[in-house]
């Protein structure tokens, strides 16, 4: 897919996290729009995963261990086919499976996240697994900064590195915000790249809103044989509406019918500019 | 006393079944978190290196690691000592095992009072407790080596998330070898028509030992061997205590959650107003002792456990 097309595609996605957050009145909102860009590339320009193959296990795999940003998630798998709009549009509402966070109930989802610092070890455990068959695929984890604060994140790094697993790619939504603040006056997670060097990692960096720097990146991912690959990928929480981005307030505040009108007019503008 | 044959430890025999079992499967993967000693899985770890993963000293690790291997179609036993694997990986159990439908078995090594003198850090006396209201997890308990044997190849095609629990010390030979066993389905032991107890795990050869007591004195007790803890075998349990006079619940856990309480609730739902005694560890900080001093101190050994079917029969 061409990157203009998958531009486009980024804006349409921020458009329906949008809307299905402020009809369903709750979600994620500056994590959702932070992360949109990478599920774009990964799902329509660097995973092998699709509704016709998801029942194998032969196959790429992705775990969204930030799994509070589901709105992102649900967006991207309704748009590769996974399952109707109208099913989309059903979140949060009472008996429906789209719940605030990753429910394998839900076609698409590999593992039910929720509970932070969890998804980086079952994506070990699944790399550990595809390696031990001697299968080629990919494991991809996206984590949150947030998160990295879980120790059980580091106890898996730890496993990651010995087992040589680089067929796991794990990339951090870095937008630096996290419900309470900024996270390096929260808990300091910095020097993130060298501790996760020190951990046995291959470390790449990009721009984790811009389509071309992340394909380029994840195109040409693993990078080095026997070490887990980590990238850091740089974004802005709440990017590509003006005023969400970098708002702790944003963190999961719902737009009032104010605020969702003015977000939309932006972000039909930006697919003008396209 | 009829003749007493004791048998191995359970954990033994576990570590012995897993590895004939995986030499046959080479689906079964073990994972331990630098746990493979007190397992006894170092002849595992010899014989199929590439059948064990070693995470090191952490738990969380080691259960989400689990799931991940389970997710890649691999069967797994995840194996770290009983206290450390229900407490501190307990919402890894909660999310990535049960909530995630993975049908790891999890298996709690040196389980209850097993490490009686190291202190309650090592005790695992709420592991049901915790357990049981974890949706989509089943809980067993083998009491003797051929429980053990049974369970630990049942769960090699068991098709949900399981834990296990057993403890370190040579176990007493309970049922021969053509005893049916099915998780899920209770196995009375001896049948009595006088009193009913009811033990889970490495408390029933005690229980059993009681009832032999009590027939001394020409009381015949039923004993029910609940060696699976969830899903529960309701109907056995209330077949016989509707027929006994008293009835007596022993465990090597709280007296809290447990064995004894999930027996409470079901008499109280189903209107049996028999005279019914839960004996376990009380809510208190444990006397130092080994298990079997420790069991013995809190009314568990088999003279107090007919002492108290004897009182109870008197006084009810």
């Amino acid at each position: 897919m061409k990157h203009k097309e998958l531009e486009r595609k980024s804006i349409e996605y921020r458009k329906t996290i949008l809307e299905i957050i402020y009809q369903s009145g709750a979600g994620h909102t500056g994590g959702s729009l932070s992360c949109i860009d990478i599920l774009n590339v990964l799902y329509n320009g660097v995973m092998n995963i699709t509704p016709e193959n998801f029942s194998s296990f032969d196959r790429d795999h992705f775990i969204q261990s930030k799994g509070h940003s589901v709105e992102a998630l649900y967006t991207v798998l309704q748009d590769c086919g996974f399952y109707s709009q109208k099913d989309l549009k059903s979140l949060n509402q009472f008996q429906s499976h789209f719940i605030g966070h990753p429910t394998r109930k839900v076609p698409g989802i590999e593992h039910n996240t929720g509970a932070l610092g969890h998804g980086l070890s079952v994506a070990v455990g699944m790399a550990l697994g595809l390696k031990m068959d001697k299968k080629e695929f990919r494991v991809f984890t996206l984590l949150g900064d947030g998160e990295l604060s879980e120790g059980s994140i580091w106890e898996a790094a730890t496993t990651a590195s010995k087992y040589q697993l680089d067929n796991l790619i794990v990339i951090i939504d870095r937008n630096k915000l996290q419900i309470t603040g900024n996270t390096e006056e929260v808990n300091p997670i910095e020097p993130l790249a060298d501790k996760f060097s020190s951990f046995g990692f291959s470390i790449s960096e990009t721009l984790g809103n811009d389509i071309s720097s992340l394909m380029e990146i994840l195109q040409k991912t693993p990078t080095e044989k026997n070490k887990p690959n980590l990238i850091i990928a740089n974004t802005v929480k709440g990017a590509g509406v003006s005023f969400i981005e970098n708002q702790i307030a944003w963190h999961h505040k719902v737009p009032s019918e104010t605020e969702y009108n003015m977000a939309m007019k932006e972000l039909d503008e930006a697919l003008l500019n396209v | 006393m009829s003749d007493i044959k004791i048998g191995k430890p359970n954990l033994e025999v576990f570590a012995e079944t897993l590895l004939l079992e995986a030499k046959k499967n080479s689906s079964i993967t073990v994972v331990t978190s630098d746990s493979r000693g007190s397992g006894k899985l170092v002849p595992f770890g010899k014989e199929l290196p590439e059948q064990i993963v070693e995470v090191g000293i952490a738990e969380q690790n080691l259960v989400g690691i689990s799931a991940g291997l389970a997710a890649s179609r691999k069967k797994v036993f995840a194996v770290s000592p009983a206290s450390f694997l229900t407490a501190r990986s307990l919402e890894q159990i909660k999310a990535d095992i049960a909530y995630s439908n993975h049908p790891v078995c999890l298996v709690g090594i040196s389980a209850g009072i097993s490490y009686g003198q190291l202190g309650s850090t090592h005790h695992s006396i709420h592991d049901f407790a915790v357990l049981r209201c974890i949706n989509n997890l089943s809980i067993v308990a083998p009491s003797d080596n051929f429980e053990t044997t049974e369970a630990i190849k049942q769960a090699v095609d068991y098709q949900n998330p399981l834990y296990i629990r057993f403890g370190k010390k040579p176990m007493m030979d309970i049922h021969s070898q053509n005893t049916s066993f099915k998780i899920g389905k209770a196995i009375i032991a001896k049948k009595g028509e006088d009193v009913l107890l009811i033990a889970t795990g490495e408390t029933v050869q005690r229980a059993y030992l009681a009832a032999q007591i009590l027939e001394q004195n020409e009381i015949h007790a039923t004993v029910i061997s609940m060696h699976t803890i969830k899903p529960f075998d309701e109907e056995t349990f209330l077949n016989e205590a509707r027929k006994a006079k008293v009835i007596v619940s022993v465990e090597e856990h709280s007296i809290y959650g447990g064995l004894g309480e999930q027996c409470a609730s079901l008499l109280a739902q189903n209107k049996i107003n028999t005279c019914f005694k839960i004996l376990g560890i009380p809510d208190e900080y444990m006397i130092n002792g080994s298990q079997s001093d420790v069991l013995d101190h809190y009314n568990m050994s088999p003279e107090k456990i007919s002492k108290t079917v004897s009182d109870l029969l008197i006084n009810k």
